[in-house]
């Protein structure tokens, strides 16, 4: 949904009241209940997220502090979340290390390469089709080949692998619309000079759509981040241990920087919590742990549009 | 493109093509790139596909037998009736298609054609933080404001009675709240900005001189509206609800926290049913792979596959009608 430039909507092209003598006072009113009516709805919209910022803000005050961000998850006090918090951000990174490359360069080839060919129509209708996977499916899809097939067991890896499935494209569609913005004109110039295709997709065609090529990567990050039913089969819904971060064995399953372990996310926590119904506290937690989901999402928001704008202007100033 | 290249290496200023050029490895790389996901969706559907038909070739169940409606895998002899998910799901999943679609199409219109400036600048960026909202919060708000909102404020029963005819319609109260309601009361707000977001691109869509031309007759906004914004973009419109279905019935953590997950046929919009999603959720954690048990859950992700499958089929068959046009 991209603000277009458009001529003003058709409010400002009514005509004036004296010519609009033939027109009913009937219909007249209809298009005032209808105009009020249709305010309604979009405003209705900001008063729901209003309210639920606000919801969460009082549900979370005196729960989120930094003892909470930082400390284990206990039975009998309030404790804290920093182990699924430490996975949730350890799933994106590892997720975004494959997605991204693997996103980008598929956005190259369908905005730079693709012929218009029954092969271009199958990624398409692929495309197409993986976004419509319900996620509870592309986690199953998760367990049988790694968990299941593989013998991985429960692994991050595993859930990073899955999550990558589900959110490939939505990353290769952000990247071509980011590629396809670029003026065909700066293409014409860099081949007339000389240079190969690659070297103008390279050196002309990526710089110039990096601030949507960000702008992508932090969508598709807002969506990893708190995505829960593709992890519950895959990275596993355990309790985490205490995590050890000295422990920089790659290969071990409780050390806190291996791909090759459980790793129970934030969401999959407050998931969690919320189907086995124990402890004390576990209502404020929940409350906590989704206060700083929401938190995450709004930043991560906020950050892709003012990334994106500041790079557009520094790029287009230079 | 090829011709200027071409002609630039006959004449010399451009250098013929080394080994590295021909062979292209660039191409392929990004080939090899987007084709993955080409992989993905073959690998899914064979994996999800053969353990889906498990329950029929190794089981020996019917076929016919999963259109029954007793689900109770723990009995003697196992039942694997999976009528009550499959209804579960289409009757939830409606119940969220009737509240969101006329919302949902209202914020499409009021941001292409009512909204000042300053309302789409903050509109737009509200819905893109919904799509954003985890699932697991949205049914964390259902469960701790919608389910005992609906259980603290209509507990009793609830009939409508007429004078002369009597009481025409009647249904139970909600006990607890958790219920098909609930289910698709949250369902209807996470599709809000899937269905708000393609119809309002299939209203912008239509192309400005129309609306002038129509204003010009000396109609009101609304008789435009009406009678020119809707029918033009209604394939684009029947697309939103379509993904919006798709989204509804592939949901599964929200949901399978606000329902109740009874394993009954629906029977009342205060009553708890279940879905495929949430089954599955509940389910799969405690079965062993291979048993039937899992094997029936198997199947029902192949449903779920099915449904979303057929629906980017109807999605592209209405927008071929449109080009066809």
């Amino acid at each position: 949904m991209t603000a277009t430039a458009r001529p003003a909507p058709g409010r400002s092209m009514a005509p004036r009241p004296s010519l609009r003598s033939k027109t009913s006072r009937g219909s007249i009113l209809a298009d005032r209940v209808a105009t009020v009516a249709l305010w309604a709805t979009g405003m209705f919209v900001l008063v729901l997220l209003g309210s639920i910022i606000v919801h969460f803000a009082v549900a979370a005050w005196g729960v989120v502090s930094p003892s909470f961000l930082l400390s284990d998850p206990s039975g009998e006090t309030l404790g804290g979340i920093m182990p699924v918090l430490w996975n949730s951000i350890y799933m994106l990174v590892l997720t975004m290390l494959i997605a991204v490359p693997v996103g980008i360069l598929g956005g190259i080839y369908m905005s730079e390469y693709a012929p218009d060919n029954a092969l271009t129509g199958a990624i398409r209708f692929a495309e197409e089709s993986i976004s419509s996977v319900p996620s509870i499916v592309v986690g199953l899809f998760g367990l049988i080949l790694f968990v299941d097939n593989a013998h991985w067991g429960f692994t991050a890896l595993a859930g990073a692998l899955a999550l990558t499935f589900f959110n490939l494209p939505l990353m290769t569609r952000l990247a071509e619309q980011a590629l396809r913005a670029v003026p065909q004109d700066e293409r014409s110039a860099s081949l007339a000079l000389g240079a190969t295709k690659w070297q103008t997709i390279r050196h002309v065609v990526v710089p110039l759509a990096i601030p949507g090529l960000i702008t992508g990567v932090i969508l598709t990050a807002g969506r990893v981040f708190g995505e829960a039913a593709v992890l519950l089969f895959t990275s596993g819904l355990g309790t985490p241990p205490h995590y050890n971060f000295t422990n920089f064995d790659l290969t071990s399953p409780v050390s806190p920087w291996s791909p090759f372990r459980p790793a129970t996310t934030l969401s999959v926590y407050i998931y969690k919590l919320n189907s086995e119904g124990l402890g004390a506290f576990k209502n404020q937690i929940v409350d906590g742990s989704a206060a700083v989901l929401i938190s995450m999402v709004l930043l991560f928001n906020l950050g892709a549009r003012f990334v994106g704008r500041l790079l557009t202007r520094r790029m287009t100033a230079s | 493109m090829a011709q200027l290249t071409n002609a630039l290496e006959a004449t010399g200023l451009r250098a013929k093509p080394g080994l590295m050029e021909r062979i292209d490895l660039p191409r392929r790389v990004v080939f090899l790139a987007a084709a993955s996901m080409i992989a993905i969706v073959a690998l899914l559907l064979a994996f999800i596909f053969w353990q889906g038909i498990q329950l029929f070739v190794k089981d020996g169940q019917p076929i016919g037998a999963i259109f029954d409606s007793t689900w109770n895998p723990l009995a003697d002899t196992p039942e694997f009736g999976i009528l009550p998910f499959i209804l579960g799901t289409l009757v939830v999943t409606a119940g969220a298609l009737l509240i969101s679609t006329p919302l949902s199409v209202g914020v499409a219109l009021f941001l292409s054609e009512v909204a000042p400036n300053w309302a789409k600048s903050v509109v737009q960026p509200a819905l893109e933080i919904f799509v954003g909202i985890p699932s697991v919060v949205w049914g964390w708000l259902g469960i701790t404001v919608l389910v005992p909102w609906l259980s603290d404020t209509f507990p009793n029963k609830i009939a409508i009675s007429m004078p002369l005819v009597g009481q025409v319609f009647s249904m139970p109260g909600f006990l607890t709240g958790f219920s098909w309601l609930a289910g698709s009361l949250v369902l209807s707000i996470m599709v809000l900005p899937t269905i708000t977001s393609v119809s309002y691109d299939a209203f912008r869509a239509v192309p400005q001189e129309l609306r002038t031309g129509s204003l010009a007759l000396g109609t009101t906004r609304w008789q435009t509206i009406r009678h020119l914004l809707i029918p033009s973009a209604l394939s684009g419109v029947l697309t939103a609800v379509v993904l919006g279905m798709t989204r509804a019935a592939g949901e599964a953590l929200a949901v399978q926290m606000v329902i109740g997950n009874s394993p009954t046929l629906p029977a009342a919009i205060t009553q708890p049913v279940t879905t495929l999603t949430s089954q599955i959720t509940l389910d799969m954690g405690n079965t062993v792979f291979g048993e039937p048990w899992q094997d029936a859950l198997w199947t029902m992700s192949l449903v779920l596959l099915i449904i979303s499958v057929s629906s980017v089929v109807l999605v592209r068959l209405i927008n071929k009608r449109r080009i066809g046009q």
